[in-house]
């Protein structure tokens, strides 16, 4: 039996600094709390007990939810991953939780007989075997740590408790650890379309960047269409012709019939590298299926090859083909 | 919603079944314990006198939870790594799609 470690409800200035870490992509899998059985307070042994997994933020979010109360917490071992992500694997699983009740001797730690897990935790965890093989009943608290305050009244959360929702808040949070991890694939092409394209070959990878890192997330409930790939394809489009009018504009592009099918081409080049931004924004949302996001890499994929394909033969052609007639 | 008729059961069991997803309800097993309700982040279960009924098909995102939480496999769904960088790998390299601690990002 492992011994009871002490936590409080304060986040900290160190803790915020692991927060903008985490959410910046430093050290992706180094977010991590020791795993185990925690008080919060000075609980006794008819108080709840709480689970979380060993993400940091994940066991911030709910030590911070507990204010003022007289909790245990007991972490799993989810090598510091968030609970949502951890229950689909199955680290945030049956298993994991019926050890750690074992390993932290959660039966002499407290009298009463229930945890009280993250709905979202869900996924990984079959309450009925816990119950059964633990003798602890599993009760799925709310979506959120923030509601926990509010469902220890009647221990029953609302329709509304129950609901994942994606509201522009958590969306943007998620922008600069988008652009973050992207950052292997659109610094060099800005590198290279600044060695090639100049001024405004860096400036179509920086509308690329902003359309799909950026005002995707922000737009997402806004665009049109089902399909984050074919709203991805819409905004990224936008994004081409906004290039082409910058051009027009600044850059002595002209209207002619060679103009237009170099406008053609930058649409073609630019729209697909948006969308795929797009499509894997599937994986930071909580409202996409696994089989929406199959049927969408089948769809799409080959469509962004055939597009930039495209793209690349008809700015192949325009500059090979001296046309300068006007239309 | 479809309403299949499946042959593999002595009696045939009405099936809640939709294209949009993976997601099979059978009403016929539901014990309205429920758990599904509970745990669905879409509310996709609905309670309906003495069965669940199934509210909104197409909102389910087939995160598995109410199959795991189901105790009469009255509920069946494909789950399991739905991140189109994982998928788009494994397509590529015919390795199943992984995520987690081994996720190696984009």
């Amino acid at each position: 039996m492992s011994e009871i470690m002490v936590t409080t409800s304060e986040i900290t200035a160190a803790n915020r600094r692991d927060h903008r870490l985490a959410r910046l992509a430093w050290d992706r899998m180094g977010h991590k709390v020791a795993p185990g059985l925690y008080r919060l307070g000075n609980p006794t042994p008819s108080s709840p007990v709480f689970v979380t997994g060993n993400y940091s933020l994940s066991f911030d979010a709910l030590r911070s939810a507990l204010t003022g109360m007289d909790t245990h917490i007991m972490v799993l071992d989810t090598k510091g991953i968030n609970v949502w992500c951890a229950a689909g694997k199955g680290t945030f699983g049956t298993e994991e939780v019926i050890e750690r009740i074992e390993e932290t001797g959660l039966k002499d730690a407290v009298q009463q007989r229930t945890i009280i897990l993250p709905q979202l935790g869900a996924s990984g965890v079959n309450a009925h075997e816990v119950r059964r093989r633990s003798g602890f009943k599993v009760e799925y608290g709310p979506v959120l740590a923030s509601d926990i305050g509010e469902y220890m009244k009647s221990h029953e959360a609302t329709p509304e408790m129950r609901r994942i929702r994606f509201p522009l808040k958590d969306r943007m949070a998620l922008v600069p650890v988008e652009i973050v991890n992207y950052l292997k694939f659109w610094l060099p092409a800005a590198l290279l379309a600044l060695l090639f394209g100049g001024l405004f070959g860096i400036l179509a990878v920086l509308i690329v960047v902003a359309f799909g890192l950026i005002l995707f997330p922000i737009l997402l409930p806004y665009l049109p269409t089902r399909q984050f790939s074919s709203k991805g394809l819409i905004l990224g489009a936008l994004g081409g012709m906004l290039f082409v009018l910058l051009q027009l504009q600044y850059g002595g592009m002209g209207l002619d019939l060679q103009g237009l099918i170099v406008a053609a081409a930058e649409v073609l080049l630019m729209a697909p590298p948006v969308a795929y931004f797009a499509l894997n924004f599937t994986g930071s949302s909580p409202i996409a299926s696994r089989t929406g996001v199959r049927r969408e890499i089948f769809r799409y994929i080959p469509m962004f090859v055939i597009m930039m394909a495209l793209g690349v033969v008809m700015a192949v052609i325009s500059a090979l083909v001296p046309f300068g007639g006007s239309l | 919603m479809n309403l299949l008729q499946v042959t593999d059961e002595p009696v045939a069991l009405e099936v809640v079944a939709n294209e949009m997803n993976t997601l099979r309800y059978y009403p016929q097993r539901c014990i309205n314990c429920g758990m599904c309700t509970k745990v669905c982040p879409h509310g996709v279960f609905a309670p309906n006198g003495a069965k669940v009924k199934v509210a909104d098909h197409t909102g389910c995102i087939e995160c598995g939870a109410c199959r795991m939480n189901c105790p009469v496999a009255a509920i069946e769904v494909d789950s399991g790594v739905g991140c189109a960088a994982a998928m788009i790998r494994a397509a590529l390299t015919g390795k199943e799609p992984t995520c987690g601690p081994d996720c190696r990002g984009i």
